[in-house]
């Protein structure tokens, strides 16, 4: 009993100093156990702690606190313990004991499940990921745990705020499918679709060496997009797409593979037999939403097609040639898709005509001027990181022991200074 | 030709010189056609043939040719056949030909079983002289008596109808070959055998062998190699390359090679080809002033006058003698297959150059020059532009073709920003890889982790 007591009063007595962290940090591992298996006392030891101040003794603490089952009635308060915890501890200290943190974290999250609340959970972890990340490149664990939290809350935005941070470091590859599956979603849920495709294709194409079904989804996901966005999809993946990728992703999403090719063929009533052949499969994917949308999308894009070929032409005549059932029917895509700026074009009621112009954007406006501006200075910046990165590891001796081994086959001439033998 | 000389083609023709693009006076008496729907001179046709692609091309055109409405010429076609069968040795052909003639042609056209029988003893007989002679010249080791034993056998083979055993005995003949007219003759006996027998990608290994003999080959043996070479390629569907050889075909081959191929043939074949194929630049250098060509053109007429009347941009009259030409040549045993392929070819190369010069065009008058209607024409140019081979857009409320002149500033501005945003993806995913492999976490790695 008196031994948590003794533990709580050196945390108080050795949180000043750095010096006094590193050692309280070793006696709070030796203390592991003992904290686990006396659960009774912890809350009372919570309350005499400030969390700002001794942030790392009160994770621990947390830690076993929470490790224990609790019934139904406690999730709330246990809940807003850790949220409190969360919004007000010291970054530098926790960060001396991630794990810890990230369990912490990932209860916070089932409870708020279980709680049938995941809005309780989206701010504290938003703040917990700004307090372990230690830039804005680093991908923690709990970034797709967070990113579920907002998929289930529907708070697309908030999830949004860490999707525009550029990935580069990451912890456990898991968590980076998971973070790029679950981005995809919010994305989607957000209509952002070029961004969605971005963070899909990485997770199809990320290095893996077996297949896994987060990858297998997000393929799925990421045709139905090509499809709806940019109205074709490439069966072949990029040759930088890991092997088995390569081999097997199709084999599993066969449904999606023949729905893109029946769409490629931009005949509505084939794409709409596959679609209804294969809806139970959508269905089960929990795919259907996305499914429909792309084949309403056929329409659009056969009407796009027409404004390639046509300066006018009658709402009939449109309506006969994407198959759509009446003029009216023409003259509501039409309007919506003149709405999105999709397509330019003037609709004549009293003739029934179309008429299609060109794109009106003559890219002379400042705020065009602009927007190439800051997209070249974007360039400049990531031309330069890719450079860096490139010097970074042509002097990595790792690397250089690795691409020496491969050269010695070869002729000295054949030795340039460039290496050539790292496949991304 | 026609003594006028229209520049048509350029931009500097005038509004109502466009009714002369296709309609011109002097058209009606053009128009006449050399050839009309009229049925093909099957004897006339025959003549220019000998061998046995004479019989199997009558035989084609017995098979092909509508039964009910020409019952005359399917019937003509199998009595010159029947007749042409009993001067060869050929029983399989004569078994084939008989039901189809069905007892039609009299009793004189029936089942000759007499006749069968005595050309397979007859045939027995040879085989075993050929084969004992053939034993004894390669116990003796005779170079040159083992490869005129073989070559007899691809005769033999030959004449009865045996093409793969006539095409191995021919192959054979290879290994004991000391000069390089003995592997042209080889090469040509192939090529022969390998072209009635459909297999034309050993017509072209065959061709290419016979051309790298190192003596130079005589102008009518390459000529005949050209034609080969070309009925490959045509077979291939390399219209082009087709063309190409047919064209190089020198005036030489005459009659030399009706065992294959008439010179009428070359003419149209290489015609046709060169029409669905070449620019306007290639078809004025090389069919039109081809003097060699033209030799051959002058043999088919219709070919000659509806090339020159596609250069001319005489579209209608073009299309008129091609749509005359078309139930004949669906009958010739080579080029039925891609007579609709060319014909097609053929028509989207006319439209294409009929738009080209103009920046509007109206579509009632185009559709009159092609002699088609407005909305038939709308469909055709549509697939033309979907396929971006009309740089253009249809007013289909006022029915006007509009030139479409690319705005080529907002195009750059269209494209950088694309390969811009292009660029700024790959680049960051190309990063988050390299550093997934820099820290070797693959799954693999991961999986020891987790």
């Amino acid at each position: 009993m008196g031994t948590v007591e003794v533990l709580v009063a050196q945390i108080q007595g050795l949180s000043s100093t750095a010096g006094d962290i590193a050692r309280l940090h070793t006696i709070l591992k030796q203390s592991e156990e003992l904290l686990h298996s006396d659960t009774a006392c912890l809350p009372s030891a919570l309350a005499q702690l400030d969390a700002s101040k001794y942030s790392l003794g009160y994770l621990y603490i947390l830690e076993a606190y929470t490790s224990v089952p609790i019934s139904q009635e406690q999730y709330s308060s246990t809940a807003l313990t850790i949220s409190r915890f969360l919004s007000s501890c010291n970054p530098e200290q926790i960060r001396l004991a991630p794990e810890k943190f990230i369990s912490v974290c990932k209860r916070l999250k089932d409870q708020v499940v279980l709680l049938e609340a995941p809005i309780r959970g989206v701010a504290p972890l938003l703040t917990a990921i700004r307090k372990l990340q230690n830039s804005s490149e680093h991908l923690t664990t709990i970034h797709p745990e967070f990113l579920l939290l907002c998929l289930l809350a529907k708070c697309y935005k908030t999830g949004r705020s860490i999707l525009d941070n550029d990935i580069l470091e990451v912890d456990q590859p898991r968590d980076l499918f998971l973070y790029c599956y679950y981005g995809g979603m919010i994305c989607i849920g957000l209509k952002l679709f070029p961004k969605a495709l971005e963070l899909l294709h990485n997770a199809v194409t990320s290095p893996m060496s077996s297949m896994n079904a987060i990858a297998v989804e997000a393929y799925k996901k990421y045709i139905l997009l090509s499809l709806i966005y940019n109205g074709q999809f490439s069966i072949s993946l990029p040759k930088y797409t890991s092997s088995v990728a390569q081999r097997n992703l199709k084999i599993f999403c066969q449904p999606y593979i023949e729905l893109a090719n029946s769409y490629s063929t931009g005949n509505v009533d084939e794409l709409d037999t596959v679609f209804q052949t294969n809806r139970e499969k959508f269905e089960n994917d929990n795919n259907l939403g996305l499914v429909k949308q792309a084949v309403s999308s056929l329409y659009k894009r056969n009407i796009q097609r027409l404004t390639q070929t046509y300066l006018t032409l009658s709402l009939q005549d449109i309506a006969n040639s994407v198959k759509l059932n009446s003029p009216k029917e023409a003259e509501m895509h039409v309007l919506r898709m003149i709405q999105d700026g999709e397509i330019f074009a003037t609709i004549n009621q009293k003739d029934g005509m179309v008429s299609f112009l060109e794109d009106s954007e003559q890219y002379k406006s400042c705020k065009m001027v602009e927007h190439i501006d800051s997209s070249i200075q974007r360039m400049m910046k990531l031309a330069k990181k890719l450079t860096a990165m490139d010097e970074s590891i042509s002097y990595d001796p790792l690397y250089l022991a690795k691409a020496g081994r491969e050269r010695q086959r070869f002729d000295y001439d054949d030795f340039d200074s460039v290496p050539q033998k790292f496949n991304i | 030709m026609q003594g006028e000389d229209e520049p048509s083609g350029s931009a500097t023709m005038v509004e109502d010189e466009i009714y002369d693009n296709g309609t011109s006076p002097d058209d009606e008496k053009r128009n006449r056609p050399i050839i009309t729907g009229e049925q093909l001179d099957i004897e006339a046709y025959a003549s220019l043939y000998s061998g046995r692609t004479k019989i199997t091309r009558l035989i084609f055109i017995a098979d092909h040719c509508d039964a009910e409405t020409n019952q005359t010429m399917q019937l003509e076609a199998l009595r010159m056949a029947y007749d042409e069968i009993k001067k060869g040795e050929n029983a399989l052909l004569f078994r084939e030909v008989v039901p189809k003639i069905d007892r039609r042609l009299g009793p004189n056209y029936g089942m000759d079983a007499t006749w069968c029988e005595m050309v397979e003893r007859r045939a027995e007989q040879r085989k075993e002289k050929l084969e004992n002679e053939l034993n004894a010249y390669r116990t003796n080791l005779i170079k040159e008596s083992i490869r005129m034993g073989y070559n007899d056998f691809g005769d033999f083979y030959y004449a009865h109808g045996a093409l793969g055993d006539a095409f191995k005995s021919y192959v054979r003949t290879r290994d004991y070959c000391t000069t390089s007219k003995h592997i042209i003759h080889m090469c040509m006996s192939a090529i022969l055998v390998s072209i009635e027998m459909g297999q034309f990608t050993h017509v072209t290994s065959y061709v290419s062998k016979a051309e790298q003999t190192p003596e130079a080959l005589d102008a009518i043996t390459s000529a005949k190699l050209r034609c080969a070479a070309g009925l490959a390629h045509l077979e291939a569907k390399k219209y082009k390359l087709a063309a190409r050889k047919f064209l190089e075909t020198g005036p030489e081959l005459g009659s030399h090679y009706n065992e294959v191929i008439a010179p009428q043939d070359v003419a149209t074949y290489g015609g046709l080809c060169a029409l669905a194929t070449f620019d306007r630049l290639e078809l004025k250098s090389k069919v039109i002033d081809n003097v060699n060509f033209r030799n051959f053109l002058e043999l088919v007429p219709v070919v000659r006058e509806l090339i020159n009347d596609f250069y001319s941009s005489h579209y209608a009259s073009c299309l008129d003698y091609l749509g005359n030409l078309k139930p004949n040549l669906l009958l010739d045993i080579h080029l039925h297959d891609h007579v609709e392929t060319l014909y097609d070819q053929i028509r989207h190369k006319a439209l294409i150059q009929y738009t080209l010069p103009f920046v509007s065009v109206d579509l009632h008058m185009m559709a009159n020059a092609f002699k088609t209607s407005v909305t038939g024409l709308e469909k055709e140019l549509e697939t033309l532009i979907t396929n971006n081979q009309i740089q253009a857009r249809i007013d289909s409320h006022n029915k006007i073709l509009y030139a479409r002149h690319a705005d080529q500033r907002n195009a750059t501005f269209q494209r950088v920003l694309q390969t811009g945003s292009e660029f700024d993806r790959e680049v960051r995913s190309m990063l988050l890889r390299a550093n997934l492999i820099k820290h070797d976490y693959n799954q693999r790695g991961g999986s020891r982790k987790i």
